[in-house]
C-alpha cells in the first residue's frame, strides 16, 4: 500500500467481521440498540481496523484474476513457498474516538521503527513496524494501529 | 449503571471450544487476509512445514479484544495491545482472562488499566496484552443487555 487507501466502514462489514471474532454484542449488529446507547449508532469492534486490507488493492493475500496464487492447486499440487516468511508479532491499537459505521475512513500507512535478533530457532529475525493512522472526512485522526512484523531466515 | 470496576477483578470466557476450520475461513473473509497459510492445509503442511493450518494471529486478538468491552463497554477503549505468544491450530479450545490492574483517575477521567491473557487447552500461553478504558460512569444502558 503506497498511497491513501479509502476504507468505507459498511454495517454489514461491521457485523460480519464481529461475528468472525465470534461477538455477539448487539451494538455491532443492531441498529436499533446502538441508538438506544450513549454512542447513537453502530461502532466498530476494536479490532476492526484490520479488515482495511480488503480495500488495499495490491494486497497480496487476497486471490486476485490473472494473478498466480501461492496455495494448493490440485492434489499434487501444494504451493509454492514464498521469497521469506514474516510473521505478525506483536499488535498495538491507540483509539482516538470510536468508529462508525457509515463513515468513510482514509489510511495512510508508514514504517516506523526496525530491530534485528537472532535465535537459536529462527537465525536472524527482522523486526519491523507498521504504522497505519485512519483520518476521518475532516481529516482527524480516529485510529493509530501498530503492526510489529518479524521476517524470520533473513541474512544478518 | 454498569457496576465498580475494581483492582483485581477478573473476568474469564471460553473464547472458542474445539475451534473448527470454517472458523478460521469466516475470519479469512472477513479480514480480507486470505494467507493459504491459515485455510489451505496442503500448503500448511507440505510447503510451510506446521502440522496443520493456523489461525490468524488477529483471529485470536479479536477474540480476546471481546473481554475489555464485556468489562467496559463499547467504545471506551483509549489503548489495546498484545503479542501473538504460539500458534493456534484448528481443535484448540481457548481461554481468555482479563484481569483489571489499575485504576487511576477519578470521577468521569478514570482510566482501567486490564492485562489480558488466552490460553489453549493445554494450558500454553497462545496471546497476552493490555488495554485502558475509559471507566464507564454514565448511566447508559449496558449494551450486552439482551432483550
Amino acid at each position: 500500500m503506497n498511497g491513501p487507501v479509502t476504507f468505507p466502514v459498511d454495517p454489514v462489514h461491521i457485523m460480519l467481521f464481529a461475528r468472525a471474532v465470534c461477538d455477539d454484542n448487539p451494538m455491532y449488529r443492531d441498529a436499533d440498540a446502538a441508538a438506544r446507547n450513549a454512542l447513537g449508532g453502530i461502532v466498530a469492534p476494536p479490532t476492526f481496523s484490520e479488515a482495511l486490507q480488503q480495500f488495499i488493492p495490491e494486497y497480496q493475500m487476497r486471490p486476485q484474476p490473472g494473478v498466480a496464487w501461492p496455495g494448493s492447486q490440485r492434489p499434487d499440487d501444494a504451493g509454492h513457498p514464498p521469497e521469506s516468511v514474516v510473521l505478525h508479532a506483536e499488535q498495538r491499537f491507540i483509539y482516538h474516538r470510536p468508529i462508525y459505521a457509515g463513515e468513510i475512513l482514509t489510511a495512510r500507512k508508514r514504517p516506523g521503527n526496525t530491530w534485528q535478533k537472532t535465535s537459536g530457532r529462527h537465525g536472524s529475525m527482522l523486526f519491523r513496524e507498521v504504522i497505519t493512522e485512519f483520518f476521518d472526512s475532516s481529516e482527524a485522526i480516529v485510529l493509530t494501529a501498530i503492526a510489529v512484523e518479524v521476517e524470520v531466515g533473513t541474512q544478518p | 449503571m454498569t457496576p465498580a470496576l475494581t483492582v483485581g477483578q477478573r473476568h474469564s470466557v471460553l473464547l472458542a471450544e474445539n475451534l473448527s476450520r470454517a472458523l478460521i475461513v469466516q475470519y479469512a473473509g472477513a479480514s480480507g487476509d486470505y494467507n493459504p497459510l491459515h485455510h489451505d492445509e496442503p500448503y500448511a503442511v507440505d510447503v510451510a512445514g506446521y502440522p496443520s493450518v493456523i489461525a490468524h494471529g488477529m483471529f485470536t486478538m479479536g477474540l480476546t479484544a471481546r473481554l475489555v468491552t464485556d468489562l467496559v463497554g463499547v467504545g471506551h477503549l483509549k489503548t489495546l495491545e498484545g503479542r501473538f505468544r504460539a500458534p493456534v491450530f484448528p481443535g484448540d479450545s481457548l481461554t481468555g482472562h482479563a484481569t483489571i490492574v489499575a485504576v487511576s483517575g477519578r470521577e468521569s477521567e478514570t482510566t482501567v488499566t486490564i492485562d489480558l491473557e488466552t490460553f489453549n487447552q493445554h494450558g500454553d500461553l497462545v496471546f497476552s496484552g493490555s488495554a485502558a478504558a475509559a471507566a464507564v460512569t454514565s448511566d447508559s444502558p449496558p449494551e450486552r443487555a439482551h432483550a
